[in-house]
């Protein structure tokens, strides 16, 4: 622990009355196969990312099947919101935030389309699937070629033209 | 002292000593109407019938009185989609600080789990020394404390960046934010013993919701005041607001406030998950956008009279509102009521507590003439919340979220309010 954590945990003691020593520690080791089941946290450098593979042409088809009903043809918007086919850029009047103008990583796509997608049955998806209806939405904003084959090594390294794009607000005291 | 206006004021536009209503008879002798004909009792009058024949009997869960079946949540849910949206707070219904556990805002990705306790538990993992779970009957054993604060949607007010004003009540504008004492374990405990390693800075937090929604938070928050949250407002915390456990994060964006709570992930970066990339993230007029700017600013709005409310004549009114800061305590709240030219301070209801609700009111002499009313927040750091031109100079037009602008009613000759930019 860094000496910034101890001054933390240290201020937390004198403002909170209660403090770990009064714990009774009921926590279980967390049993084998828990951590691998819940853990699909997917980071910008590819860890976490699952095997399988798919590419747009693929892609299109489970799009079609699973998205297209909100998200629209193209992946140009409907109830659910746009995700590719920009008109403008993020300067103009309005700005268009799509995948393409705005996501700084591919990797979050993939991500978030396995914990939330489709809606009326997130997790339904298999990962062959996943890979392709992301090299799809990939493609839709003109990242990736059709034919690509996206897996856990080509993903992370997708060319996000809005990679530089974030400015850190958090100050760590 | 005119005739129109029987009391000093302390500012233009009629504003008169926030002490006005403290200062016992002044206002009543003043001004207030004569209560003799109501208080007369007339012997073997008819009674009124709830006071002729026995009430209703005990309820195992009281409800609000069915003369105000009109204070409710208004929920607006995605058409194609219901469980994906927003309900909001009917602020302008409300006083005090405290929002009924049945009116808190709701924002939930895809609908609200109805999770078992029973088979529900946390898992904290990553870069730990050990691996733990947690179980919900285990928790209750753990040492609580409560925090009484506001949670704010980082996407509340965000109407304000609009070119028009929007004509709607405060609960439909900026009813995204809530307040209530929340109650449970404060997580540093938790996170001590699972013994953090020391190359850990961050956490990402995880509810069992149908969208599995993520969200990365630094370490020095969680050991901050961070706390797991098993009761709100006393009860355990309704389902739309993360039963059985949520994580409290006082005074930053609701988002990371992860209801439902199952998991925190500790890790040496932020997962860039689309909650701290695609969304949550306010563009600037650069074409760069703020990322991780938790802390919701200083802000204050006027809930009585504001639109919707009707000003039916002249005279003695009560201004009230609510102030808020994601920094600390609000120290004062200013109130206009000729559009900002002049401004007096308005009375804080006690207690202010730090990143909570503070109420505050002022009395005003309506004379019956058009006016502006505004709010102004400043909190413990000297933040001061700015007017509308100020926020759009600095962050333009096109952020979304985190809009805090100062708010302005203009009250009209005949009494209707309306959203007004001045």
């Amino acid at each position: 622990m860094c000496m910034r954590k101890i001054v933390a945990f240290l201020l937390c003691c004198a403002v909170y009355p209660v403090c770990a020593n009064d714990s009774p520690h009921l926590g279980k080791p967390a049993p084998q196969g828990l951590e691998k089941a819940w853990n699909g946290d997917i980071f910008p450098n590819g860890k976490g990312l699952p095997a399988g593979s798919g590419n747009a042409i693929t892609g299109k088809k489970v799009y079609t099947q699973y998205c297209l009903s909100c998200h629209g043809v193209d992946g140009t918007g409907g109830s659910a919101e746009e995700l590719a086919g920009a008109k403008h850029g993020l300067t103009d009047n309005p700005p268009d935030k799509t995948i393409g103008t705005y996501w700084p990583y591919a990797t979050t796509v993939f991500d978030f389309t396995r914990r939330a997608m489709p809606l009326n049955a997130p997790g339904s998806l298999n990962h062959d699937q996943l890979y392709a209806v992301t090299a799809y939405l990939l493609y839709l904003n003109h990242l990736i070629q059709e034919t690509q084959l996206m897996n856990a090594s080509t993903l992370p390294k997708v060319k996000m033209p809005n990679r530089n794009g974030f400015i850190n607000q958090y100050q760590a005291r | 002292m005119s005739e129109e206006n029987p009391v000093a004021t302390v500012a233009g536009g009629g504003l008169l000593d926030r002490r006005l209503f403290l200062k016992k008879g002044l206002v009543f002798s003043a001004l207030a109407l004569s209560t003799e004909n109501a208080l007369a009792v007339v012997n073997n009058a008819p009674r009124p019938p709830w006071t002729a024949k026995p009430g209703q009997p005990f309820s195992n869960y009281g409800q609000p009185s069915q003369y105000e079946r009109k204070t409710i949540r208004w929920t607006m849910g995605n058409a194609m989609a219901a469980g994906n949206g927003v309900s909001c707070t009917p602020l302008q219904d409300l006083e005090g600080i405290i929002t009924p556990s049945g009116l808190h805002f709701e924002r939930h990705h895809n609908g609200v789990p109805e999770i078992d306790p029973a088979q529900h538990q946390l898992l904290i993992h990553g870069l730990v020394e050990q691996a733990l779970t947690f179980n919900m009957a285990d928790l209750q054993r753990y040492p609580m404390t409560s925090v009484l604060c506001f949670i704010e949607c980082g996407g509340n007010s965000n109407a304000g960046w609009q070119s028009k004003p929007v004509e709607t009540q405060v609960g439909y504008f900026h009813g995204m934010a809530s307040c209530s004492e929340w109650t449970g374990i404060p997580l540093r405990i938790l996170l001590a013993e699972a013994r953090v390693k020391s190359s850990a800075n961050w956490l990402i937090a995880e509810g069992a919701d149908a969208s599995l929604m993520n969200v990365s938070l630094p370490l020095d928050k969680a050991l901050d005041d961070c706390i797991l949250a098993l009761y709100q407002n006393g009860e355990r915390i309704r389902p739309e607001n993360g039963y059985p456990l949520r994580l409290i994060a006082p005074g930053w964006e609701g988002v990371v406030n992860v209801k439902w709570l199952r998991r925190l992930h500790l890790t040496d970066q932020p997962v860039m998950a689309r909650n701290e990339t695609a969304k949550y993230t306010e563009l600037l007029p650069s074409g760069k956008a703020r990322q991780f700017s938790f802390v919701m600013e200083a802000k204050s709005l006027i809930t009585q009279p504001s639109f919707g409310h009707k000003l039916n004549a002249k005279g003695i009114y009560q201004i009230s509102g609510l102030a808020w800061s994601g920094r600390g305590k609000i120290i004062r709240v200013e109130v206009s009521a000729d559009g900002g030219k002049t401004w007096a301070q308005a009375q804080l209801q006690e207690p202010v507590l730090s990143k909570c609700f503070t109420r505050f009111r002022i009395p005003w002499h309506w004379t019956g003439k058009p006016a502006v009313l505004k709010s102004r927040a400043i909190d413990e750091t000297g933040y001061v919340q700015p007017e509308r031109a100020e926020l759009l100079e600095k962050q333009g037009a096109h952020g979304y979220f985190h809009y805090n602008a100062i708010v302005s009613w203009e009250v009209t000759a005949n009494g209707s309010i309306h959203h007004v930019y001045a």
